[in-house]
């Protein structure tokens, strides 16, 4: 596999004692019968369970998808990237259930890139929905394989063949998958016309998907020390390096480095200028050392004086004032809804609402520190690191190194955290950079912190203009949506945005949630780019991305208006979501369209027994409800938070929380219930517990002592419910965020009566609010 | 030189003595099953255990460590079955995995404390303790699960 030195293992299969054994570490004495690391596979891919390996000779292989070994060992190459989804279980049952594969003889390979595998990309709450029809055609495949070669073997012809648990039987007869491969010649391939035209099961026949009793194969490994994070991989000579961080994150120049001081730290080996020819990394030092704690030392003790880039002094209310300039100008921006008759409407209206909705900067923090570990073999840079973008950041790692593409391959690990960091891989071009310089040395550069959070390309900071027009009898007649962000696909990956109504590309992650399913009249959303906000830092995908801010200027909008028009806010939704024009729905995405949306407001009513609930002072539900991520893929969902508020100090305490969510089809029921756990306390992390601001061109944060995620103590209960479907699967990862901030800021108002219109809600706003009303 | 246990093996290193024991343990020794998050000792996933208290090992220095006896993640039971690690594998716990060894580590250490802990108790104690991916909530179930099964094995003798 050539990847033997990811790991250095013993011909047992453990870790050798020599790589114990090197810069002074002895082994005085040997424990008996003790704990000193666990075996591992000797191929080191990143197969789970972790007992498995990668099949030998001989073995079946359908598709690319898949393969069959002689022993029945079934292996599911997974392309996407593992960082808490258990997505390679949920993919691998998807192809299992549909070959009739015996789950237990099942393993999943996180494989490397390679072009052979199409676009490589992990985000977007897209993997589930983008794999449904190829696993489920690539399963059809191998069982069409298998039921012509065994009936073969058996001496009878397929249409008298039943197939269940890897074992094709008739007449009484039976042979497994497994004796297949090893007694006969399946080699049936299939194009992918052909895998299109083949029968699928229907979602009766399904053992598989939507079982609840399976679990995940990478979670054993998560409990014992064994999984291996980007953070883990090692070869023998390599150097760690750090990066000493520049004032700014773009067009900052080195001046003048000193590293006497450094020179005294035992290990220090020398420091390096990076010149990326990409322009992704701009003045920036690495320090490289033999041991990674006397490269962080010997980077704090190197002196670097820099002219700093001209963000030098920008300031997040900058950026957002500039956002308030971009929406306040008609010219510019691309509209994404322009239905006719909106000005006339306004125009016309007998009554007017506007308000502006603003959400702070929000930060990563995955738990991993970006790291790469970089080195040249053969020809070809191998970069080992956890990312979820690969063939978005291979080319710009060609250009970088100034090699071809196919002289780049990105070895696949455990992420230790996404949410979105990691689909821009801007972290693996020093290690790169710093490796070509020594002549492809291997180099293991890892980001503390700090260095990470400075580094961060954070979620823009943003701004919403939300109009409504209404007439006489106050019957809405338009709305006017209008957002100003920095936009990460325009800056990171231009080809894959959108086209408007007006042909003007935009930015779908810094919009969506805008365009929502509710029947509103005659509608414009415009996505404004802000371009100060590009030029001070490199704005990023975040955990639900737009749809994750968008929902508090739209949900708590509408509450605004529910309230005015003294209306109860969950009906006066229900009587936005007709599903007419534009709002039908189609096949098979969003079969049902604003009606699914509707269904999910209605079982939620019920769920917290709207209307009629009976709570103590300053306590209150609020509520508020999403199509998840985007119009394209709509996963319908809805939020009742219920939260308390204190006069006193200005806290609110979110004290349950109860989500009902329609994603069609649940493939994994245990793991979409964990996803929309997770995602809905990053929302509610978002909007009480979390948030940074642009000081001086950085966000002002810079580890936990001043960045406050949501712990384990502000956790309230949840109950969550699916609703029942059989239709085609949407994304789960991200939906659980949307919902949250406005169902809070919803149950403020509810609760105390005051009106919060910025993200994140701060105790000194709330209180500033009691003193207003 | 710095001469400890590390899971019932007696090493010693050979590193500057303000080393933080973190990377004595996953550089110098190649356990890398405890691991870096915040480097202050504010999210936990450093987690060891050092004379069985859990200890942040980032701000640990490795002459701290000098005669000590240290469990890390892939000591804490042989086969890795400590009933923390069952539970937290029932339970379905990890998504992404990279706080768990920290969080179990800690867990193990509050059941030596809390054999019976409350919500109250297991929020106290885990504070310290971040999981980005916000498994919390099965964090708690299943240290009570792992509560319940160390209890009914001492009972049953």
């Amino acid at each position: 596999m050539g990847r033997l030195n990811r790991f250095r293992l013993g011909k047992d299969g453990r870790r050798e004692q020599a790589s114990l054994s090197r810069r002074g570490f002895l082994v005085t004495s040997l424990g008996a019968g003790v704990m000193f690391g666990f075996a591992r596979p000797s191929s080191a891919n990143q197969i789970f369970p972790l007992d498995r390996s990668l099949p030998g000779d001989g073995a079946f292989e359908p598709t690319i998808w898949c393969s069959i070994a002689p022993d029945g060992e079934i292996t599911v190459n997974i392309i996407r990237a593992e960082m808490g989804q258990h997505i390679g279980t949920a993919l691998a049952r998807i192809i299992a259930d549909e070959m009739e594969a015996d789950w237990s003889k099942v393993r999943i390979n996180y494989v490397d890139t390679d072009p052979k595998w199409g676009l490589m990309v992990t985000g977007g709450s897209w993997s589930v929905w983008m794999t449904w029809d190829v696993f489920r055609q690539a399963g059809a495949a191998t069982r069409t394989a298998m039921v012509e070669e065994g009936a073969r073997l058996l001496g009878t012809t397929p249409d008298k063949c039943t197939v269940a648990n890897s074992i094709v039987s008739a007449g009484g007869k039976q042979i497994s998958f497994g004796d297949i491969v090893a007694k006969g010649h399946p080699s049936h391939s299939f194009t992918p016309e052909e895998m299109a035209k083949l029968p699928l099961k229907p979602a009766s026949e399904r053992r598989l998907i939507g079982n609840a009793e399976l679990k995940a194969l990478d979670i054993p490994a998560k409990t014992n020390g064994t999984a291996i994070y980007g953070i883990d991989a090692k070869v023998e000579g390599m150097l760690y390096g750090r990066p000493k961080m520049p004032p700014t994150r773009y067009g900052s120049k080195v001046r003048s480095v000193d590293d006497t001081e450094a020179k005294k730290i035992k290990g220090y080996v020398r420091y390096l200028l990076i010149d990326d020819p990409s322009q992704v990394v701009q003045g920036w030092v690495v320090v490289l050392a033999e041991s990674y704690s006397a490269a962080i030392r010997a980077t704090d003790a190197l002196k670097v004086e820099w002219t700093p880039g001209e963000t030098i002094h920008t300031s997040e209310r900058d950026i957002q004032d500039r956002g308030r300039e971009l929406i306040n100008n008609k010219a510019g921006g691309v509209y994404i809804f322009n239905d006719d008759g909106v000005d006339q409407a306004f125009g016309s209206a007998h009554t007017v609402m506007d308000q502006e909705y603003t959400c702070a900067s929000v930060l990563h923090y995955q738990l991993e520190p970006t790291n790469a570990l970089a080195f040249e073999k053969d020809g070809v840079y191998e970069i080992h690191a956890g990312n979820q973008w690969q063939s978005l950041i291979l080319p710009t790692l060609a250009k970088s190194l100034q090699v071809p593409e196919s002289k780049v391959i990105l070895r696949s690990y455990l992420l230790g955290g996404g949410f979105g960091r990691r689909l821009n891989g801007d972290y693996m071009i020093p290690a790169a950079l710093a490796s070509k310089a020594l002549g492809g040395k291997p180099v293991k550069l890892i980001l503390t912190r700090s260095d990470d959070m400075q580094f961060d390309s954070f979620r823009s900071p943003s701004v919403q203009r939300v109009r409504m027009a209404f007439d006489a009898s106050d019957k809405i007649t338009s709305m006017d949506y209008q957002a100003a962000a920095g936009w990460p696909t325009g800056v990171m990956a231009e080809a894959f945005m959108e086209k408007g109504v007006d042909g003007k590309p935009y930015d779908q992650f810094a919009i969506a949630g805008g365009d929502h399913w509710y029947e509103v009249g005659a509608f414009r959303v415009r996505a404004l780019r802000n371009d100060l906000a590009e030029k001070t830092f490199r704005p990023g995908w975040l955990r639900s991305v737009s749809p994750g801010w968008t929902s508090w200027g739209i949900e708590c909008f509408l509450d605004e208006v529910a309230h005015r028009q003294k209306k109860d806010p969950a009906q006066f939704r229900l009587e936005l979501l007709t599903a007419q024009g534009r709002n039908k729905g189609q096949a098979p995405d969003s079969v049902g369209g604003a009606l699914r949306q509707a269904a999910v407001v209605r079982r939620l009513m019920e769920k917290v027994n709207w209307g009629k609930t009976s709570l103590p002072k300053d306590t209150a539900i609020g509520l508020a409800t999403t199509a998840g991520q985007e119009r394209g893929m709509p996963t319908w969902i809805g939020c009742v938070a219920q939260v308390h508020v204190d006069r006193s100090t200005g806290v609110v305490t979110c004290q349950k929380l109860t989500i009902v969510v329609d994603a069609g089809t649940v493939v994994d029921p245990d793991g979409a219930k964990a996803q929309t756990e997770g995602a809905a306390l990053w929302g509610l992390s978002m909007v009480l517990f979390e948030n940074t601001e642009i000081v001086n061109g950085m966000p002002v944060d810079r580890n936990l002592n001043t960045y406050t995620p949501l712990r384990i103590a502000d956790t309230p209960e949840m109950d969550i419910e699916f609703l029942p479907s059989t239709e085609k699967p949407m994304g789960l990862g991200e939906p659980g965020t949307t919902v949250v901030g406005p169902a809070i800021g919803n149950a403020i108002f509810n609760a105390v009566g005051v009106r919060l219109r910025h993200m994140p809600v701060r105790p000194a706003d709330v209180l500033r609010g009691l003193q207003n009303s | 030189m710095t001469t400890f246990r590390l899971n019932g093996r007696e090493v010693t290193v050979d590193v500057p003595g303000d080393t933080p024991l973190l990377w004595v343990i996953r550089d110098e020794v190649g356990l890398t099953g405890t691991k870096f998050g915040c480097g202050i000792g504010m999210c936990g996933a450093c987690t060891i255990h050092i004379g069985g208290r859990a200890t942040r090992s980032c701000v640990t220095p490795v002459s701290a460590a000098e005669g000590a006896d240290i469990t890390t993640i892939e000591g804490i039971d042989p086969e890795g079955n400590h009933p923390v690690q069952q539970a937290w594998r029932e339970i379905q716990v990890p998504q992404c995995g990279y706080c768990q060894s920290g969080q179990i580590m800690q867990a193990v250490s509050l059941l030596k404390d809390y054999p019976s802990p409350t919500d109250e108790e297991i929020d106290a104690v885990m504070a310290g303790s971040l999981c980005r991916c916000m498994t919390y909530i099965r964090i708690r179930e299943a240290i009570k699960k792992a509560a319940a099964t160390a209890r009914g094995d001492a009972s049953n003798g």
